[in-house]
């Protein structure tokens, strides 16, 4: 299976992302920002970071790098797409996945590891895992999505939540809110499910030695999917 | 502006400095080469107090490939790899603009790591504030933090282990010390010496503005209350050109085109050119034209004292130019061939085709002023009589607590949570523990580091300080399992003209090098920070020390939480019950009085060498060094982590059973064992000469004391997690 890994400038975890899919089977090739086409891939990965330094808004400038077209018709012909923290932000700025993500509520970085509870399996990310509740890793300084009422009710009614924060029961109480995010979404898909952002880093959770190994299920999932 | 002694005094150079100059140069200087001895002559860039003191400590070893006098310390982990790795402080820019100050001492050091080379790994930082009831504190530590996060969670390098502490002696002069460790082939590291004649010189980077002039000059000062007026000497950090002037100097590293690279810290383009030629024995002629500047009609003076940052200066191979420029202009930065290195053996610069300076480099480098300052020697003050009755009345639970919540002990997850301390994804041990540990990406080892100071007992008496902050440094590296290495030292005190303050750094240093020296834990790098203090009230001495340690197995790494009930808990080192200095004496009984607890050197090398080696044999579940707070303290947070309990054994000892738990006496730490490994364990013990007495064993839940004192994990929690958040959120 073939994976690409944009790298803009400000990415940094586009080394964290090459290891985790290379490490699961995936032959994965880093693409440059600047460049115009995309390699053969089955899956496109927008990875975390500060693309051009966050500055003028998370994301903004990245969507437009000359790689993102390519990349927005991939997504638009039906390609795996997945954005990781700062990769969501930049999903969101091309409006392949709806909403926004605001600075965290309480105005600060937050760097831990949390619960989510993925909503629905009926998707190629998620199919096939045999649990629902993982403990991944979250760093992130505007993960707060939000998104307006109209969009909520969008959102919901095509099963459009990919993750909610939650405790490691599944409980979904604001105190398992760690930003501030509206229903505690930490994660959406776009209507035809092949487009994904999260805030959380699976990157970060694939060896016992880290922060826990649920990433590593994740990743061993995902590309049996693919294949 | 004609230059006089007037104009020399308000540089912060001194009458017969400036007398020097004119001597030297057999001429007076413009006002552009007086701001260039200003910013090479004043204290933090010439080290004129310190040189003849520093050149005591132990800065040599068979581990050792780089000691100071370079960017950063190089030290060996084998297999060709080497550890690069620096302290600095950025006190005074924390104190005046507390994001941009810490933020871009956070930035200077990741340069001086990058700029030999090595790609940085792990972020560490020591940072000191004021009383947390003065009005300052709250937005300072605020401040700091938020900069040191920005920074260093942009550039994606983790900060993997830091110190914070709280003192009075903080409330004007707060201290900010950042630490950075980078990884290196051994055969790929990169100097500053430049060689050859008619090499370019190469700008890259940032462009420069007017920001930070007399940056250098202001750390070398004394705080008075106009201090909020130099705001503008603060420089303005920008991580995200640091992430790409990281990746674009790699790049340009991988080939062999670069000859020399100095990164422009303190002083800018003065001291990056100067010392490059000064090492290299040469002359350097720069157009300054050339520079790249954020702003219009910047003068000579100003382009060669701005302290803009994100910026490196490098002597190029002839020929590799455009091969060079196609890297940085991929990168978005700027490129410019601003001069050349000469055979004159001066520094001469240009602009608008006229010389506007010309000095010898000498004169700007060996020639700069040495102090042997006048100090004075510390006694070592008497014991305290602490009458036990005193005592008596305390409730073991009660201290527990009000030691457990002291802001000096409670725990400061609250800050580091704010920092990226996972990306790269090889940080196997986080904040919050003994030491930060990575792993060497791709290979089975691992590297530690940590950061401490003591500053109570340094200002008590500062030789025996100086030894204790070496030997807690090293505690905290065994208690991982590392193989302790090398130090990197910051040195902070307030004025070296004070007798007493110089007195303090000059005992400091002699008990960090005896320490050092004893222990095979050279210094490869360090620097010093002066004239931390507002009129005439300086802190209290805190050299703060960066400890690095290699983990050949990283699966053999050891973690502090408690692991397993019913195995056992001893402490190994021997228990005197020494109670002067300590944080009880301090906050519990409000005596500032006696010494500092004992540095036996023979014992920590003995305790601690004897823990690697059962750690080595698979032997130790747990462990944690014993430091502030003594015993108990020690064991709570070993049980907070590992949500377990313990139940210690009767007391038999004839100490006070509070002088037992809460005593400070060095060379200790806490060991969690097996039952079926006890015995092992003690023959190996007592053929080494440690002491080790057993505490009692791991339960499911609850500390139990004696029979009177229970104290439940939830109340642990409590008293170590609750205050700092409070805190901050009142």
């Amino acid at each position: 299976m073939k994976s690409s890994v944009i790298t803009f400038p400000g990415s940094n975890c586009d080394r964290d992302m090459d290891v985790a899919l290379t490490k699961f089977g995936f032959k994965n090739k880093m693409v440059w920002h600047d460049d115009n086409e995309l390699p053969k891939s089955d899956l496109v990965v927008l990875p975390g970071g500060f693309s051009y330094g966050d500055y003028l808004r998370c994301g903004s400038m990245a969507s437009k790098s000359k790689i993102m077209q390519s990349v927005i018709n991939f997504a638009k012909s039906g390609g795996l797409v997945m954005g990781i923290c700062n990769g969501f932000q930049i999903l969101v700025e091309t409006g392949l996945v709806p909403g926004v993500l605001l600075r965290n509520k309480y105005l600060e970085f937050i760097c831990k590891n949390v619960f989510i509870k993925l909503d629905n399996k009926d998707n190629p990310y998620f199919k096939n895992l045999d649990k629902d509740i993982f403990e991944f890793h979250i760093a992130h300084n505007e993960g707060n999505y939000f998104c307006t009422q109209d969009q909520l009710k969008e959102i919901e009614d095509n099963n459009q939540v990919a993750i909610y924060y939650c405790n490691n029961k599944g409980q979904t109480e604001d105190q398992f809110n760690p930003n501030g995010s509206i229903k505690n979404i930490a994660g959406i898909f776009n209507k035809e499910k092949n487009v994904l952002g999260m805030m959380p880093h699976p990157e970060r959770m694939i060896d016992q030695s880290l922060s826990g190994e649920d990433g590593s299920l994740f990743f061993k999932n995902l590309i049996n999917n693919i294949k | 502006m004609l230059v006089n002694e007037k104009v020399a005094i308000e540089h912060g150079l001194k009458a017969d400095e400036y007398k020097k100059i004119c001597e030297l140069l057999k001429r007076t200087p413009n006002l552009t080469e007086l701001g260039i001895f200003s910013a090479m002559w004043n204290e933090h860039c010439s080290y004129k107090s310190s040189r003849l003191h520093l050149k005591k400590l132990p800065t040599s070893g068979k581990k050792v490939i780089q000691g100071p006098g370079e960017n950063a310390g190089v030290i060996d982990i084998e297999d060709g790899d080497a550890i690069v790795f620096k302290i600095e402080s950025h006190n005074h820019p924390s104190f005046i603009e507390p994001y941009q100050g810490a933020a871009t001492g956070v930035g200077g050091i990741m340069r001086d790591v990058f700029t030999m080379g090595a790609r940085p790994i792990a972020n560490l930082n020591s940072i000191h504030f004021g009383s947390p009831q003065h009005k300052k504190t709250k937005n300072l530590l605020r401040g700091v933090v938020h900069g040191i996060g920005g920074y260093g969670n942009c550039m994606g390098v983790p900060t993997i282990a830091g110190q914070t502490s709280f003192d009075s002696s903080y409330n004007g002069n707060i201290l900010v010390n950042a630490m950075t460790l980078g990884l290196v082939k051994k055969n790929k590291i990169f100097y500053s010496k430049a060689a050859g004649l008619n090499k370019p010189v190469i700008y890259v980077g940032s462009k420069t503005g007017r920001d930070g002039i007399h940056g250098a000059s202001m750390a070398s000062a004394s705080f008075d209350e106009k201090i909020e007026e130099k705001k503008p000497t603060v420089q303005v950090g920008d991580p995200f050109t640091e992430k790409l002037l990281l990746e674009a100097c790699l790049e340009l590293m991988a080939g062999d085109s670069i000859i020399a690279i100095q990164d422009m810290g303190a002083a800018g383009l003065t001291s990056s050119s100067i010392e490059m030629a000064s090492k290299g024995s040469l002359g350097i002629e720069i157009n300054l034209n050339k520079v790249p500047c954020r702003e219009s009609k910047m003068t000579p003076y100003e382009i060669m004292l701005s302290e803009s940052q994100e910026r490196m200066l490098i002597v190029l191979e002839n020929g590799k130019e455009e091969m060079a420029k196609k890297i940085f202009d991929k990168w978005n930065l700027d490129f410019a061939i601003i001069g050349k290195t000469t055979n004159t053996k001066n520094i001469e610069l240009f602009f608008d085709n006229e010389q506007v300076a010309n000095i010898p480099v000498n004169t700007l480098v060996e020639n700069s002023p040495m102090y042997d300052r006048k100090w004075k020697k510390a006694k070592l003050p008497k014991k305290n009589k602490i009458k036990k009755e005193t005592y008596s009345k305390l409730k073991i639970k009660d201290v527990l607590k009000k030691i457990l919540s002291n802001p000096n002990i409670c725990s400061k997850e609250w800050i580091w949570q704010q920092y990226d301390h996972t990306v790269m994804g090889d940080t196997i041990q986080k904040p919050g523990g003994n030491s930060g540990v990575v792993r060497v990406h791709g290979t089975n080892k691992a590297v530690a580091a940590s950061v401490d100071s003591s500053a109570v007992y340094c200002w008590a008496h500062p030789l025996t300080g100086g030894k204790q902050v070496v030997a807690e440094s090293w505690r905290n590296l065994i208690s991982v399992g590392a193989t302790p290495i090398a130090i990197t030292n910051c040195l902070n005190f307030g004025s070296p003209e004070n007798e007493e303050n110089m007195g303090e750094f000059v005992e400091c240093v002699q008990g960090i090098g005896e320490a050092s020296k004893y222990l095979n834990f050279p210094v490869v790098s360090g620097n010093v920070s002066f004239y931390n203090q507002t009129k005439e009230i300086g802190i209290k001495p805190t050299p703060s020390i960066g400890g690095v340690g290699l983990i050949k197995d990283y699966k053999k790494m050891v973690t502090m939480d408690f692991k397993e009930k019913d195995n056992l808990v001893l402490v190994i080192g021997k228990t005197e019950g020494h109670i002067d200095q300590s944080i009880f004496a301090r906050t519990i009984l409000d005596e500032k009085n006696g010494p500092p607890p004992e540095v036996n050197l023979f014992n920590e090398k003995n305790n601690g060498e004897s823990l690697l080696n059962l750690i080595e044999k698979d032997y130790i579940k747990s462990a944690h060094d014993v430091s502030l707070g003594g015993i108990i303290t020690a064991i709570s947070k070993m049980s907070i982590k590992g949500n377990k309990g313990i139940k210690l054994n009767k007391f038999k000892n004839l100490m006070n059973e509070i002088d037992y738990l809460f005593a400070e006496d060095q060379g200790r730490y806490i060991i969690e064992v097996k039952q079926e490994d006890l015995k092992d364990v003690i023959k190996i013990l007592d053929k080494n000469s440690v002491h080790h007495e057993e505490l009692g064993f791991i339960t499911e839940k609850d500390i139990i004391i004696n029979e009177k004192t229970k104290v439940t994990i939830d109340e642990l929690k409590s008293f170590n997690t609750n205050w700092l958040t409070n805190y901050m959120s009142s």
